[in-house]
């Protein structure tokens, strides 16, 4: 067993250690494990909220943009600064709400927002079908880190089962807690690790950051600015814009929230998560000296920029931190997919079917029966290895941001859309990114001869605009005491 | 109306390459635009903390917090 093996395996451990030690001291009710009793003070709300910033994308994504793409990589840090911003104003009502009714899901608060059952049912499916994608993902990263650091002695197979069995296990005794105690680790490890790979190896190879740019622009002109066509700047703002309305739309992202213990704690964690994502600048680093240093990889095989750099340029027990902490990045935010996913299935789907025939006791057990089911539909997958996993992650957050135009007006003191008008709405949306995303369509291709500038963006904007037309109309025509086909209000 | 600051530094993070889009001048030791990102990203942090310090909605809730 070589060193990078035996600290991979210690990372897992402790992994599981702490995600079981989380339990101590708490009976694992239902609000318990699944937001924590909503007792999180603002450093494990920060730590679950900034979790979602270190992830296998992240650790295995970023630096592949930065390698394949150059200046559209910027895209990440710009996203989730501006989804910050909107967090400061956006979930502080969100969780009011929340805490007054007892819920413990995203499906919970648009049903009871809109009194429609029917409307809680969709927003589960939404989530449930965005959320499967997600893991896989988490588990696909998880078996290309283990494989590569452990020098190829674990195959990935192997690593995807043992991560679903271990995440399983502590997601099903310890429940949310579990996520916020491993999440502390993880980014504490991953912090350092990319810092110091971040710094370390421009400086090695190029002898610095700037020099190491300077490097770049020589040899690839125009690759650290955006392209006039395809990945433009027009791209650039539509997408940041989607992806941050999209930020905290996540079903897993969204009940974090609840685990708040008051609201003030969004506030103080909008103010420091920005200038917290910068880490993110570290592994950009390492994908821009990458290009220098290993040029010529291709296609998904940018994605192992990171992995490869470090395998070439380290000892075996460094490569073992490294692939450790990657271990982590894809460990914890699959185990807050599993909670989330697993409450989703029991509660909102289960609970939709059979009204009031469910206990809570019954929910929490039969959410915990799902997790392993759950984990082990995303590993079947990420062996599988379908190559539209990429594809499927993007549809994903498509889907996830055809919920933002009713949430976020069901948070207006008189709410325009009705419950009719919000089913529309996501429905319209949700078919509109299905069919642009099955038949390969941008915009270049439904308007060949449109402006450049129109072309570029991205194709999620029509499918949030067709949403909101279409919650607009059917919103009209049904609104109490005006619409034609009017009912009663939504709260 | 406070809350209308946290404007600024979204036109910051989005108007970046529409003011400029190279990788020259360099800031901070960086490419453009990346520069300029990594400024927007501390100038957010930044408002946010001066909406927070003023906020009447802050306020409110800590007298809240306080009152149970």
């Amino acid at each position: 067993m070589n060193a990078a093996l035996i600290l991979i395996t210690l990372s897992v451990l402790l992994a599981l250690g702490l995600g079981l030690a989380a339990r101590r001291g708490h009976a694992m009710k239902l609000e318990e494990w699944t937001v924590g009793s909503r007792g999180f003070g603002a450093i494990l709300v920060f730590i679950l909220l900034a979790g979602e910033i270190y992830t296998t994308f992240t650790f295995l994504g970023a630096s592949g943009w930065a390698y394949g793409y150059g200046a559209p990589a910027y895209y990440i840090l710009a996203y989730g600064t501006i989804g910050y911003v909107m967090a400061y104003f956006m979930l502080p009502p969100v969780w009011r709400y929340a805490r007054e009714r007892q819920l413990i899901s995203q499906p919970d608060f648009f049903a009871a927002k809109y009194g429609s059952p029917a409307l809680g049912l969709l927003v589960a499916v939404v989530g449930i079908v965005a959320l499967i994608p997600y893991l896989v993902l988490q588990f696909t990263g998880l078996a290309v880190i283990v494989q590569t650091a452990s020098y190829g002695a674990v195959p990935k197979d192997a690593a995807v089962i043992i991560g679903a069995a271990v995440v399983s296990v502590y997601v099903v005794l310890s429940g949310i807690r579990g996520s916020a105690w491993t999440s502390v680790v993880k980014d504490i490890l991953i912090i350092i690790v990319a810092i110091a790979l971040g710094i370390y190896l421009p400086f090695h190879y190029q002898g610095g950051i700037t020099p190491m740019f300077t490097a770049l622009d020589h040899a690839k002109p125009g690759f650290l600015a955006f392209a006039a066509s395809g990945k433009s700047v027009s791209w650039f703002v539509s997408t940041v814009i989607l992806t941050a309305l999209g930020f905290f739309m996540w079903p897993h992202s969204f009940a974090a929230c609840f685990t708040a213990k008051d609201e003030n704690v969004f506030r103080k964690n909008a103010i420091i998560l920005p200038i917290y994502q910068l880490v993110l600048l570290f592994i950009f680093f390492v994908g821009f000296s990458a290009v220098l240093v290993l040029p010529g990889l291709k296609g998904a095989a940018t994605n192992m920029a990171l992995l490869k750099i470090v395998v070439a340029s380290f000892p075996p027990w460094v490569v073992g931190i490294v692939g450790g902490t990657g271990v982590l990045t894809a460990l914890v935010p699959g185990s807050l997919i599993l909670v989330t996913a697993s409450t989703l299935l029991a509660r909102n789907l289960v609970g939709f079917l059979r009204p009031g025939r469910v206990s809570e006791e019954g929910v929490v057990r039969l959410a915990k029966t799902m997790v392993p089911v759950v984990a082990f539909v995303g590993a079947y997958c990420a062996i599988a290895g379908s190559a539209t996993i990429v594809a499927l992650l993007l549809m994903g957050y498509a889907f996830v941001t055809q919920l933002f135009p009713a949430m976020i007006m069901s948070l207006l003191p008189r709410n325009p859309v009705t419950r009719e008008g919000a089913i529309a709405g996501i429905i319209l949306g949700v078919l509109a990114v299905i069919y642009f995303t099955m038949t390969n369509t941008t915009v270049a291709t439904l308007w060949p001869g449109g402006p450049e500038m129109l072309r570029d963006l991205n194709i999620g904007t029509w499918a949030l605009i067709i949403n909101v037309v279409g919650a607009g109309v059917v919103s009209a025509l049904t609104a109490p005491g005006r619409g034609v086909l009017a009912r009663g209000p939504a709260e | 109306h406070i809350g209308y600051l946290a404007i600024l530094p979204i036109l910051g993070l989005l108007l970046g390459p529409v003011i400029h889009n190279s990788a020259t001048p360099f800031i901070l030791g960086l490419p453009f635009l990346l520069g300029w990102m990594v400024i927007w990203v501390v100038l957010t942090s930044v408002t946010m903390a001066i909406i927070y310090a003023l906020d009447p909605a802050r306020a409110a809730s800590k007298a809240e917090i306080n009152r149970r």
